[in-house]
Order: structure tokens, then C-alpha cells, then sequence
């Protein structure tokens, strides 16, 4: 029997371990990714790799240690250089001595006939067509339960009346769907969840609202961007990301292989700006920072990684972008050296000059005045 | 009516086309000057903190020809061949100045998608004639003098001589044969690069770069990865090093790449490996802003040094 192993991805993890097991694989689950996993990869990497490479090299490194012989992962096609992170850290584990198997799940668009190669390496089981269709309700439910009780989350810290309730909550929510065995179980989860939430004792403010952009790992993992989401809420702030990954994998998955354009509003806002697909997020950041702003965001941060191209494209628009729609911008790079605190003092300022400019912008409003001025965040 | 060309990126790979073409078209061409402190100050700051050099580069040429030129030429060069494309700053290149230098409003934005196909690189060509309402002749004229001037160029190299830098010929009874790999617009600025190629002539070897390697060369190693490159300067550095590692051509590879590089951590580390692997000298020089040329000097004297130690004790041995 295989021993897979992949990368570690937020609350996705254990949805994939469930995955894999179906399909008939032993898993070694990686484990969330801490200081020895970065400086393991850190110690490997190239040093101009982005943090994703650094933090996912250290995730290989540890799951080999602990016996497994197949790394999954996903593959891309460019100009954005993670479709090529595969190749590269194959190259890099094998000159350390590691004995193993790298299946690249490559997007079906282009790629058709080697996703269907590599997914066939990893079914070690006979299954029916109902099994897979039975497994892929599952999965796919699961992932956007997974979603669903994170939004919920974001949205209810920042009124939350007894600070820690709703991350409790929420790590009992992960913990019930992690659980779950079948379609079944998940449909009932899905109801506590929603009871679970409206428990919370809730103030009744309008909180600062920011929009979070970015590069898609660090978006999503949060032992890459310092939990910046929890941290924004309980600063009061309602945080929301662009990016989730049950969307996003229907987005360029499944869209891309009926050759549809996915998240076309998004580049569309974007393309008065950015008139080029780039690779990455590039694009989706502007699109995504200007779809807040139409919103009634006060202000976007924006996650990229150190040396990340696509992003730091985006970076060179954005405050151009966020000015002409008047809100704020906070670009925040992370690298290795990134540290939790210094991060935090720069985005409580940030958080205070947004809700110094609502205060002025209600005042102003008050005179009878004309809204003036706009904030970046630098 | 007169043009501005911005003296690196496209510049160093594509001018005598840029150039000729301009100017058959029958339009002055003004060449931004040859990199300066001033230019590379400028770029800086206006170019956003964590781009590389080249891309602050690129801002700091443009400012120097915004106010003495009608147009300033900014390429958005997106693929020249079917397997790949630029990287992606490259692509985002006239989106990143028009929000960051303030009051350029005089940009010509060329997209260069001809995937290498002649017909598409002459439309091209027309639509580019057409904004200054030259006629299709005319245009046709510019784009195959154009071509000849570049087919010259690339020969020019094919014979070891290196013209941005202008030379020639290189001395063939150099002891020791360099293999220098990395992007035109790095290799060919005397300024950023610290005019490291004259140097290493200096120092007696002889400088053997990607562009001097002939594409069929090159063509042969394409399928050396698993993945091919998603980016075609990569893709031609990182066959050339392979071209150098399996026929033993050249006594060591120096690779020059800019800090935080995008594409070059991956073509860097596969260069690095695969010369570990085959026993071959590897000198990776990551080049910005700051960098002093007594340091680099110091590293590339140390560097020919050991390769000639390493000859000679090879020659004693077959003695």
C-alpha cells in the first residue's frame, strides 16, 4: 500500500486525508506546519523561494522522515512559477537522499491525460462509478462546510461579547466535520454549525470591514500569514479573504476544463488596471481589491509572499486602485523572518487610521461637507 | 516625430530589430543613456520596494526619456515562441508604470504575442506602423530590414563576438572557456552586471554566453526536464548549461541573476544540482543595486584561479 503524503492546507488537510484513504492509501498526515518546518525548508530552499516553497519543502521533509513514499501535489501552467515547485522540490529531496514517488496533480484543461495518469497511480482500490460519485459528494460537501464555518467565523469575532468564544466555536466546528463519516453526518454538521454560531453572545456595531488579497497560500494557510484573520477580529475588524478553496478549485479546475474563464467579474473590474494575465493572483488582488471597495470595504490587505512576481505586479497597482476608490491599502510580505508582533503593531495602525477616516468621512457628512482624501496604508 | 527606447530588458535581446525598425519606418529613435547611478536612482524611486533590479531599471530608464521623446516604447512582451511565455513582470511591465511613475502620458504599449509565428510578428509590425500612419509598404519595408539587421546580430554572436559590449572576437588561445549564463538584459549592462564580462576577458578565459550557443544547440536539450520552463530566457539560459554540462565544453559555469529573481531560484538550483552531479565548477553571482565591484572582483578572480589550479593539476596527471 502507498504511503501519501501532500502538503499541508488549512482545514483541507484532513479532507484529503479522507480522500486518500477511500481511494485506498495509507496516509501520513503532515502536521501543521511550524518554526522546524520552515527553517527545515529554509535550510534546503533556494534562498530567493518564496515562503510557500520554504514552508512546503520543510512539510516533504517531515512526512518522508515519518515513512511515507508518495508526495502528492498540484501541479499549474504558468507564468506563475509554482506549476513548477514539483519539479523542483522532487530534484532538491532526491540530491537529500529520499526515496520516493511525486505524483503532480496538473489542472485537467491542459494536462487531461496525465491528471488521469497520476490519479490512477493513487487508486489502489477496485471502486464502482457510485463509489467515486459517493466519495466526490463527500468530499466536496465536506470542503465547503469547511468554508462555510470559517466565513461564519470571521464574520461573528469581531461582535463576539466574550473574546475566544467564536474561535472556540470554530475549532469545534473543524473537529465535528473532521468527524464525519459520511454524506449523511455532514448534512446534519451542517445544521449545528449554524446553531453553534447564533449561541454567541453578539454586540450590535457596524465593525471595520477589510478586504484580504493575495497570493492563494498565504491567503489561505493560516501558520503562513501569522493567523492575521484572528488577529484582525479580535481587533474588532470583520476580515473577509478573496479566496476559499472549494471555489477556488471548481474556479480552476473544473471551469478550466470546459475551457471556461473562471471568476470573469473579477477580471473584468481588474482590467482597466491590469490588462494581462500574469500567472498567480496578480490579476484576481486588483480585481478582488476594487470588488471590496464597491462593497463598502474600509480597506484591503494584501498577503504576498517575499519575491512572489505576480504579486509584487499587483502591488505596483494597487495603491493606485485603492486611492481612486478612497480605501485603504496595507500591503504585508511575508518571509521567513516575518515576525507576529512586528506584524501586529503594523496592522492595529492600519486598523486605527481606518476607523479614524470613517469618523471624519460621518462628520464630514454631518457639515454637509464633500468626502475628501484617501489613505494608503504604507 | 521621435521614439524612446528604454536601454534594458527587451532592449538587450531585441534592439537592432526595435532600433531598425523605427527608423526605417521613418521615425527618430532616441536611446535612453547607457545605465547611471542617476537612472538606477530614479527607477528606485518610483518602482515598487521588492522588484528586481532590472524592473526598477526599466521605471528609471523610462523617466530619463519622458520629457525629451514623443512616445516612449514600452513592450509588453507576452511570447515569441509556442512553449513559453515571459516572466510575469514582463507581462504586467506597462500596467506597473502607468500606476507608478506619475504623469506618463506619452507610453506606447506594444503586446508582443507572436508565438513564434512571422505572420503574427509582421501584424505586429503594421499595427505599429499604423499608429504613426505609415502605409503597409512602408511598414513592410521596416520589418524585413528589421529582420536582417537582427539575423546579423545573432550571427555576430554565433562567430563569439559579443556586439552590446562591443566586441568582436575573443582571443581562441584562452586557457581557460567560461560558460556565462543568465538574461541579455543582465549579461549585457555594463553597469549592472560591473562590466563583469571584460573582466573575465580580461583575466585571460574566454566568455562563452546563451546567445553565443546556436538554437538548434540548445533545441536538443529541451526535453531535459520534466516540465519545460514556463519562461523563454529561462528556458534558453537553462539549456545552455545543460549544453555546457553534458559535452564538457567549458571549464565552469558562472551563473548572474538578479536579487530575488522570480524564475532564476528555480533555474539556479536545477544548474546548481546538475552540476554537483556532473563534478563541474558552479558560481552563482546574484547582482542589485548595491552591489560592489570589489567583492565581485574578488570572487571572480578566486573563482579562475581555481580553475586553472584545477587544470593544471588535471594536466599533471596525464602527464
Amino acid at each position: 500500500m502507498r504511503k501519501v503524503s501532500y502538503p499541508y492546507l488549512g482545514n483541507a488537510t484532513i479532507t484529503f486525508q479522507k480522500l486518500m484513504k477511500a481511494l485506498g492509501n495509507d496516509v501520513v498526515l503532515p502536521k501543521r506546519p511550524t518554526e522546524e518546518t520552515l527553517s527545515l525548508g529554509t535550510k534546503y530552499a533556494p534562498e530567493f523561494a518564496c515562503l510557500p516553497f520554504k514552508i512546503v519543502l520543510g512539510t516533504y521533509i517531515e512526512a518522508l522522515e515519518a515513512g511515507a513514499d508518495t508526495l502528492v501535489s498540484t501541479g499549474g501552467v504558468g507564468p506563475c512559477r509554482a506549476g513548477l515547485y514539483t519539479t523542483l522540490h522532487e530534484k532538491i529531496l532526491k540530491s537529500l537522499g529520499y526515496d520516493f514517488e511525486m505524483i503532480t496533480l496538473e489542472p485537467p484543461g491542459r494536462h487531461l491525460r496525465d491528471l488521469i495518469a497520476s490519479i490512477k497511480k493513487l487508486v489502489s482500490k477496485k471502486l464502482s462509478i457510485a463509489d467515486y460519485f459517493r466519495i466526490g459528494r463527500f468530499v466536496w460537501k465536506e470542503l465547503q462546510l469547511l468554508d462555510k464555518a470559517e466565513k461564519l467565523s470571521h464574520k461573528i469575532r469581531p461582535l463576539e461579547v466574550k473574546k475566544g468564544e467564536t474561535t472556540r466555536t470554530y475549532k469545534k466546528c473543524a473537529e465535528l466535520i473532521a468527524q464525519a463519516q459520511s454524506y449523511r453526518d455532514l448534512v446534519e454538521i451542517e445544521r449545528e454549525i449554524e446553531l453553534l454560531y447564533e449561541k454567541i453572545e453578539k454586540k450590535d456595531i457596524d465593525p471595520i470591514k477589510i478586504g484580504i488579497v493575495g497570493e492563494i497560500y498565504v491567503v489561505i494557510e493560516p501558520a503562513a500569514n501569522l493567523e492575521i484573520e484572528e488577529m484582525l477580529g479580535d481587533l474588532g475588524v470583520y476580515a473577509e479573504r478573496s479566496m476559499f478553496l472549494a471555489s477556488y478549485t471548481f474556479y480552476n479546475a473544473v471551469m478550466d476544463l470546459f475551457r471556461m474563464p473562471g471568476e470573469r467579474d473579477v477580471k473584468k473590474l481588474a482590467s482597466p488596471y491590469f490588462k494581462e494575465m500574469c500567472g498567480g493572483h496578480g490579476r484576481e488582488s486588483v480585481g478582488n481589491a476594487i470588488l471590496f471597495a464597491k462593497r463598502g470595504f474600509d480597506g484591503v490587505i494584501q498577503l504576498s509572499p517575499f519575491t512572489c512576481i505576480p504579486e509584487i505586479v499587483a502591488k505596483s497597482i494597487l495603491p493606485k486602485v485603492c486611492a481612486e476608490y478612497g480605501i485603504g491599502f496595507l500591503p504585508v510580505t511575508l518571509d521567513e523572518q516575518t515576525g507576529k508582533e512586528g506584524l501586529r503593531t503594523r496592522v492595529e495602525a492600519f486598523v486605527d487610521l481606518l476607523a479614524a477616516k470613517r469618523k471624519k468621512k460621518k462628520m464630514n457628512l454631518g457639515k454637509g461637507d464633500v468626502v475628501y482624501g484617501t489613505l494608503s496604508g504604507y | 516625430m521621435k521614439i524612446g527606447i528604454p536601454r534594458t530588458l527587451a532592449y538587450y535581446a531585441y534592439y537592432p530589430f526595435i532600433n531598425t525598425f523605427f527608423e526605417k519606418l521613418g521615425l527618430e529613435v532616441a536611446v535612453s543613456d547607457p545605465t547611471s547611478k542617476e537612472i538606477v536612482d530614479a527607477g528606485v524611486e518610483d518602482a515598487v520596494a521588492d522588484a528586481c533590479v532590472p524592473i526598477k531599471l526599466f521605471h528609471g530608464h523610462v523617466k530619463n526619456l519622458i520629457n525629451r521623446v514623443d512616445y516612449v516604447f514600452v513592450p509588453r512582451l507576452v511570447s515569441v515562441n509556442r512553449e513559453a511565455t515571459f516572466c510575469p513582470k514582463f507581462l504586467g511591465l506597462p500596467d506597473m508604470l502607468a500606476c507608478s511613475i506619475p504623469n506618463l502620458n506619452n507610453m506606447l504599449e506594444v503586446r508582443i504575442d507572436i508565438r513564434g509565428k512571422k505572420r503574427e510578428l509582421f501584424l505586429t509590425c503594421l499595427r505599429v506602423a499604423g499608429k504613426f500612419k505609415k502605409g503597409f509598404f512602408t511598414a513592410y519595408n521596416a520589418y524585413r530590414k528589421a529582420l536582417i539587421s537582427f539575423k546579423d546580430y545573432t550571427n555576430q554572436f554565433l562567430q563569439g563576438g559579443i556586439p552590446p559590449l562591443g566586441i568582436m572576437a575573443q582571443k581562441k588561445s584562452a586557457d581557460i572557456k567560461l560558460g556565462v549564463v543568465g538574461y541579455p538584459y543582465m549579461l549585457y549592462d555594463p553597469y549592472v552586471s560591473l562590466d563583469l564580462i571584460k573582466k573575465l576577458i580580461g583575466m585571460g578565459t574566454y566568455v562563452v554566453t546563451p546567445e553565443m550557443v546556436p538554437e538548434e544547440v540548445k533545441q536538443k536539450y529541451a526535453g531535459k526536464l520534466r516540465k519545460t520552463l514556463f519562461w523563454t530566457f529561462s528556458n534558453s539560459v537553462l539549456r545552455t548549461a545543460f549544453h555546457f554540462l553534458e559535452t564538457g565544453c567549458v571549464d565552469g559555469i558562472i551563473h548572474v541573476t538578479a536579487f530575488g529573481c522570480g524564475p532564476d531560484f528555480i533555474v539556479d538550483k536545477i544548474m546548481e544540482l546538475e552540476a554537483r552531479e556532473r563534478n563541474m565548477a558552479y558560481l552563482t553571482i546574484a547582482l542589485d543595486e548595491h552591489t560592489g565591484q570589489e567583492g565581485l572582483n574578488t570572487r571572480l578572480e578566486a573563482f579562475v584561479d581555481m580553475l586553472r589550479r584545477k587544470r593544471k593539476v588535471k594536466e599533471a596527471a596525464m602527464l
